[in-house]
């Protein structure tokens, strides 16, 4: 079994090999037998979870397609505007703070968030055994959602804003998205109070938790009762939150379901999961002050977040070598299916970013970094390099399903995959590098202040540069989107990388 | 995992202990700040100022925290004493920023005092502070043939600005001065010394 890769099989989960539900054989032993039912069973049931989920999960990763390219756009004219200041500042809604802003939220709430909101509706009925319940509720949530962040968006260009990093749509806008989270949440956990299996795998804990989690934090920090350096904790608790407890459980959820279903073999290890599960739950939660070090809030408060980041080292090995173990003897398959290379991509990414996370919380290395662009490079490499490169690869398997059309081009994977990587890595090296020098010229009080901006100016221009190809190798995957969906290009039989080729 | 109440929950337990600690806790603690007595509330043009200040985004690059000596250079660069919860005590919403991209600007009005500069930067940026990446803001600027009864009309080097008319700020822009010239931290604040003697002592 050289390249094993469940989406050669075929187009559509009606022909998936029965072998290829490995993961639900992943819990224990007795529940191999008590969750997996006779494959023709199985496959049946997989093709009618898909058929109860299309018309949702569609119109939330056709929205997420929509803002990633919106969202990049903003983020490259944003950075663009570093090297040429004087560039569309004509109108308020063109200033940089607006543009990036409208940016971050754009990437994060309609790219990310939407795509792995898809994910988990896409991919809790096949994994609870029954199909979705009320998809309707879904639709009108993918509805609410984009009607969210048009408003939400809108206000932020007209001026009108919350203020807050990650909470800057008003809070009376953000009244919808709590409506549409609330349907979406009657969607899905009716789905799993209807569930056939006795056993839960690992991607429905972190899609149940994010689920639990999200509206709590939400809820929290929009209240606007706080104000000050209170409301400064709050306001990082909830920022760093919406990447540690929804964007990074769910990308979590997407990578452990797709790189057994890739490989056609369960996880390697039940109790690892569990101890990434709960370790991720108790440190992940934690973190958020570790951006206000040197700040003026109470130590012990700042010092519990830095803790907690240092322990997030527990949950990030304990996946990371889970991933790895399961992944080990059988990377060739990395050339056959787009999905495996891009969620594989995607989680030693995830591993890279957590642990500098952890080194970045540590006081004496924070000192420099902190105020810097440092902290840029390495967001752009969670929500970018880690996240986002999941849910691609999420995506390559889920929309054939979904639309009975294969992909139609091996060469636009290939371009997408490499200048997406190519882009991140460009991006987070050069400001990583800027950072640090930028901190050290602006803790050295005997150099100007303007130090620190000019020397930031050549790296600066390198972010353009792999803003650039991380735009392209959006557009490419969006243009292909459009493609498969609309069903064009050649009929195919074979699902994309499929032909045996070694492929770069 | 076989059991919807143990994940539903754990995952509550966890996030709520997180409220707990970093939410809860700071807010007993912070309930005691009051406002110092060299504070100055905002008056309506301050409030009118740091609104523009917050819609623009001004926030993602500039902070508003002085940190400690023994945790940086703002003091040497003279960016003023350590920063406190109770300096902060009328901001709504809170704008210490994670950014600095340029300077801090919580003792701004105490640095750079004229508001003529602070126009001319505002308005060209790159002309008072050459190197400088911010962004030029002309749209809370109007370029008039002749100045009005009650503008203020921005004082712009030779050759800057068009020619044969005169720049004058609009309301916003000098809301937005207004703010940052009142931004001044200098009065005492923090943990109060210890006296070096009893107070019966001093007499």
């Amino acid at each position: 079994m050289s390249a094993p890769d469940a989406s050669r099989s075929a187009r559509g989960a009606s022909v998936e090999p029965p072998a290829r539900s490995g993961h639900d054989a992943s819990v224990t032993a007795a529940a191999v037998y008590l969750d997996s039912p006779p494959a023709d069973v199985a496959i049946a049931e997989r093709v009618a979870a898909d058929e109860s989920t299309r018309r949702p999960a569609l119109l939330f990763f056709h929205s997420a397609v929509v803002w990633l390219v919106v969202g990049s756009v903003l983020g490259l004219l944003a950075s663009l505007k570093f090297q040429f200041p004087d560039w569309l500042t004509g109108e308020a809604a063109l200033a940089f703070g607006r543009v990036r802003t409208v940016h971050l939220n754009a990437v994060a709430y309609g790219w990310a968030g939407m795509s792995l909101v898809g994910l988990a509706v896409w991919m809790v009925p096949r994994l609870v055994r029954a199909p979705l319940y009320r998809p309707g509720f879904a639709v009108v949530a993918a509805w609410g959602w984009n009607l969210w962040l048009v408003l939400g968006l809108g206000a932020i260009l007209a001026g009108w804003t919350d203020g807050l990093e990650w909470l800057e749509i008003p809070y009376p806008i953000d009244a919808i998205v709590v409506v549409a989270g609330g349907l979406m949440a009657v969607s899905v956990l009716g789905t799993v109070a209807q569930r056939k299996t006795k056993h839960f795998y690992v991607s429905v804990w972190y899609v149940l938790a994010a689920m639990v989690w999200f509206p709590i934090i939400f809820a929290t920090a929009n209240l606007p009762i706080f104000g000050g350096v209170e409301q400064a904790a709050v306001n990082w608790w909830y920022g760093h939150n919406a990447l540690g407890l929804f964007i990074t459980p769910l990308a979590l959820a997407g990578a452990y379901y797709f790189i057994p279903k890739v490989l056609g073999r369960p996880i390697q290890s039940y109790y690892l999961s569990l101890v990434g599960f709960w370790a991720l739950a108790f440190f992940y939660s934690l973190n958020g002050i570790h951006h206000l070090i040197g700040g003026p809030l109470p130590a012990w408060l700042i010092t519990t977040s830095i803790t907690a980041s240092v322990m997030m080292v527990i949950p990030v090995a304990a996946t990371a070598v889970n991933f790895h173990t399961t992944m080990v003897g059988r990377f060739a398959a990395l050339k056959h299916s787009p999905t495996l290379r891009f969620v594989v991509a995607g989680s030693m990414i995830y591993t890279a970013v957590s642990l500098q996370g952890s080194v970045e919380a540590l006081r004496g290395f924070n000192r420099i970094v902190h105020f810097t662009q440092y902290t840029v490079g390495h967001a752009h490499l969670g929500v970018y390099g880690f996240a986002s490169l999941i849910l691609f690869g999420c995506l390559y398997f889920i929309i054939p399903r979904l639309v009975a059309w294969e992909w139609p081009s091996d060469r636009l994977i290939r371009w997408h995959f490499w200048l997406a990587l190519a882009g991140v890595l460009i991006y987070v090296v050069s400001l990583s590098i800027a950072g640090w020098r930028q901190g050290e010229a602006m803790l050295d009080a005997s150099r100007p202040f303007m130090d620190s901006v000019n020397l930031t100016k050549p790296y600066l221009v390198a972010r353009s540069v792999g803003g650039t190809l991380m735009l392209a190798a959006n557009v490419i995957f969006a243009w292909h989107y459009w493609l498969v969906v609309r069903r064009r290009g050649k009929e195919r039989l074979e699902p994309a990388w499929s032909a045996g080729e070694g492929l770069a | 995992m076989n059991k919807y109440r143990v994940i539903f929950l754990g995952a509550v337990a966890t996030v709520l202990f997180a409220f707990f600690v970093l939410v809860f806790m700071p807010h007993l603690q912070l309930l005691s700040v009051e406002p110092p007595a060299g504070l100055r509330a905002y008056d309506d043009s301050a409030l009118a100022g740091r609104q523009v200040y917050v819609s623009l985004g001004c926030l993602y690059c500039h902070s508003q925290q002085v940190r400690a000596p023994s945790f940086g250079s703002d003091a040497a660069r003279g960016w003023g004493r350590a920063s406190y919860p109770e300096d902060y005590a009328y901001d709504y919403p809170h704008l210490l920023g994670t950014m600095r991209t340029g300077p801090d600007l919580m003792n701004i009005g105490l640095r750079q005092p004229s508001r003529a500069w602070h126009y001319a930067h505002l308005y060209a940026p790159r002309v008072m502070t050459p190197g400088s990446v911010m962004p030029a803001f002309p749209f809370l600027f109007a370029v008039k043939r002749q100045a009005e009864m009650g503008d203020e009309i921005v004082d712009l080097p030779a050759g800057v600005g068009p020619a044969g008319k005169v720049v004058v700020a609009l309301p916003k822009a000098r809301a937005l001065v207004g703010y940052l010239l009142g931004l001044k931290h200098d009065y005492p604040a923090g943990p109060e010394p210890v006296p070096a003697t009893a107070p019966g002592d001093a007499r």
